[in-house]
């Protein structure tokens, strides 16, 4: 079994389609979307939901106001500002204590130093993930809670289930479409992994993403690719990026051209190599086989 | 007052929002500043080439242990909710990045052998573009944690008349981080199925958080209505929109300031600027 994850650094160089197109063109092979606060790799693969999980990433405090004696300790011990004091509830009461659930980072030293026990501290419901089928095969994703954390752990979580059922049902390929950034979800979804291909633009912000994120998987020794995509935007850099795409240890695995068909293949919610056999098509088979060949001796 | 620009889905154009707005703003003789929280990739300094004057190293708390006054009582692992310091048979070990500077190890340990040390995530830079006071946070490469760095960029700021917050995509911790205690935030995204699914993501975000929001659509004449017909039936202002203009793509690529470069531009931005302070209540004070 060989997984390739599918990053960018910079946002909005088309991950999504391309790991669309990726899936489409694999025939058969499990599909998890990492991208897990903002997923959309299910708007084009439309996945039928079978299994729904719920994913509890951490612990959440709850102060029982019944309890509280109004103490402060907890707002004393928090560093992370999560713990609010409230109005006059009641005559005999001048204050409450609060917990912020937005600020709370689950470090539970309000429950363990509250002397009267007044704060629960429970696993907190940070969001959902899913077991689904699609047309091109199993497919893991997952949905975050409205301004939830824990990306890193569901991101964790998603590629250990996508490669159980990769091993259980034998099939050859994970295909993984990441997140934008360096930062948690992308390290989480990127280690370990066999081939990351890194999806980016010939912009000076692409350029100077790619650099980051190369250092990235250079820092974790995992095997990187580059794939430009709108690469006709600016020829000249796109030059720039081959060549420092060497100088950066990366192999350098294809190039695709603009077109407005992605826009149009994503309204019609379908992978873009289903959508048209134009030349943008044929630019990502191309990238494909270059990109299996790759994941293939890895 | 502070702004901050944000998106669900990536590369829709926030940076090119938020350095225009900037430019405009700092052209009507606004005291202005431009705070760069996309610390995993931030990009802003392309376009407004500061002169940077400062630059200096934001840290973390960590625990350090004393192995000689440890008793090995395993306290400081029981409390860490994040397997950051573990407590084995004969040492305790310490893993600085799964660390999140709560402090409860110090706090339990009977025999005060764990103390707090500082450990660098990455660096501030701070300067000059123009009238345009700039900082821009620079997460180390492979530290998983961004939101310790986007809180330092915000503090950085200087007093402004206006604070413009060039925030990180997505709905997560990073974005609450940047957007958290803004008076406004411009949400950009692009009239598609992925950019109308990360925009209600978010507004789910923003409505949790209790912050004013507005909806700017990039390449507007792209895609479908979906976002429009998403808008009018939430009630979400559509503050302006910004056509499909391949020069536009071309002089963003090139790092330049589509107010700069393509002027006829610049009335979107000055409109726009002027309806998202009006809305926060406030004006625009111009330096005498």
């Amino acid at each position: 079994m060989k997984e390739l994850v599918i990053i960018s650094g910079k946002g909005g160089t088309g991950k999504t389609s391309i790991t669309g197109a990726f899936a489409a063109l694999a025939g058969n092979s499990v599909l998890a979307d990492c991208d897990v606060d903002a997923a959309d790799l299910h708007l084009l693969l439309k996945p039928r939901i079978i299994q729904k999980h719920d994913f509890y990433g951490g612990s959440r405090a709850l102060i029982r106001n019944e309890l509280c004696t109004d103490c402060g300790k907890c707002r004393e011990v928090c560093r992370f500002d999560a713990i609010e004091i409230r109005g006059p509830v009641s005559p005999h009461r001048q204050k409450t204590y609060q917990v912020d659930p937005v600020a709370c980072e689950g470090c539970g030293l309000c429950a363990y130093f509250c002397p009267a026990q007044a704060i629960q501290f429970d696993p907190a419901l940070n969001g959902e993930w899913y077991i689904s089928g699609t047309n091109y095969g199993p497919m893991v994703h997952a949905q975050l809670g409205m301004a939830e954390g824990n990306s890193g752990k569901l991101v964790s979580l998603i590629r250990q289930e996508a490669k159980k059922i990769a091993e259980e049902e034998k099939i050859e390929n994970l295909l993984i479409d990441g997140s934008p950034g360096i930062g948690c979800p992308v390290i989480a979804s990127i280690t370990g992994a066999d081939q990351v291909l890194i999806i980016t633009e010939p912009t000076l912000s692409g350029l100077h993403d790619l650099q980051r994120v190369a250092e990235l998987t250079r820092h974790f020794h995992i095997p990187a690719m580059v794939g430009i995509n709108k690469w006709d935007i600016n020829e000249e850099l796109t030059g720039e990026i081959t060549r420092q795409a060497e100088e950066l240890g990366l192999t350098m695995a294809g190039k695709i051209r603009y077109s407005r068909a992605v826009t149009e293949a994503q309204v019609k919610q379908m992978p873009i190599v289903e959508y048209t056999n134009d030349g943008i098509s044929q630019d990502i088979r191309e990238l494909w086989q270059v990109v299996m060949g790759e994941l293939n001796k890895s | 007052m502070k702004i901050a620009v944000a998106s669900g889905k990536g590369g829709t154009g926030k940076t090119t929002i938020a350095v225009n707005l900037a430019y405009v703003a700092s052209h009507a003789g606004e005291r202005i500043a431009l705070l760069d929280c996309d610390v995993e990739e931030p990009n802003a300094h392309i376009f407004l080439k500061p002169k940077i004057r400062e630059k200096h190293s934001v840290g973390v708390l960590i625990p350090e242990v004393d192995q000689k006054k440890c008793t090995l009582c395993g306290k400081c692992g029981e409390i860490c909710q994040y397997n950051a310091i573990v407590s084995l048979p004969k040492k305790v070990l310490v893993y600085p990045e799964l660390c999140h500077s709560c402090g409860g190890c110090a706090l339990v340990c009977p025999e005060q052998a764990v103390a707090e040390i500082s450990r660098e995530i990455g660096k501030i830079e701070q300067g000059q573009a123009g009238h345009i006071w700039f900082a821009h946070g620079i997460l180390n490469i492979g530290e998983i944690m961004s939101p310790p760095m986007i809180k330092a960029v915000k503090h950085a700021a200087p007093p402004a008349e206006l604070i413009i917050i060039d925030a990180p995509p997505g709905t997560s911790c990073p974005v609450i981080e940047a957007v958290r205690g803004v008076d406004y935030t411009i949400l950009v995204t692009e009239p598609t199925p992925f950019g109308l699914h990360d925009l209600k993501l978010a507004v789910g975000m923003l409505r949790t958080l209790e912050i004013n929001f507005g909806v700017v659509i990039n390449r507007s004449d792209l895609g479908d209505q979906g976002v429009r017909e998403y808008c009018d039936e939430n009630s979400i202002r559509i503050l302006a929109e910004i056509p499909d203009d391949r020069r536009i793509a071309e002089s963003y690529s090139r790092g330049e300031i589509i107010c700069e470069s393509l002027p006829e531009y610049q009335s979107i931005f000055k409109t726009l600027i002027q309806t998202v302070v009006a809305k926060t209540g406030n004006k625009l004070k111009a330096r005498a």
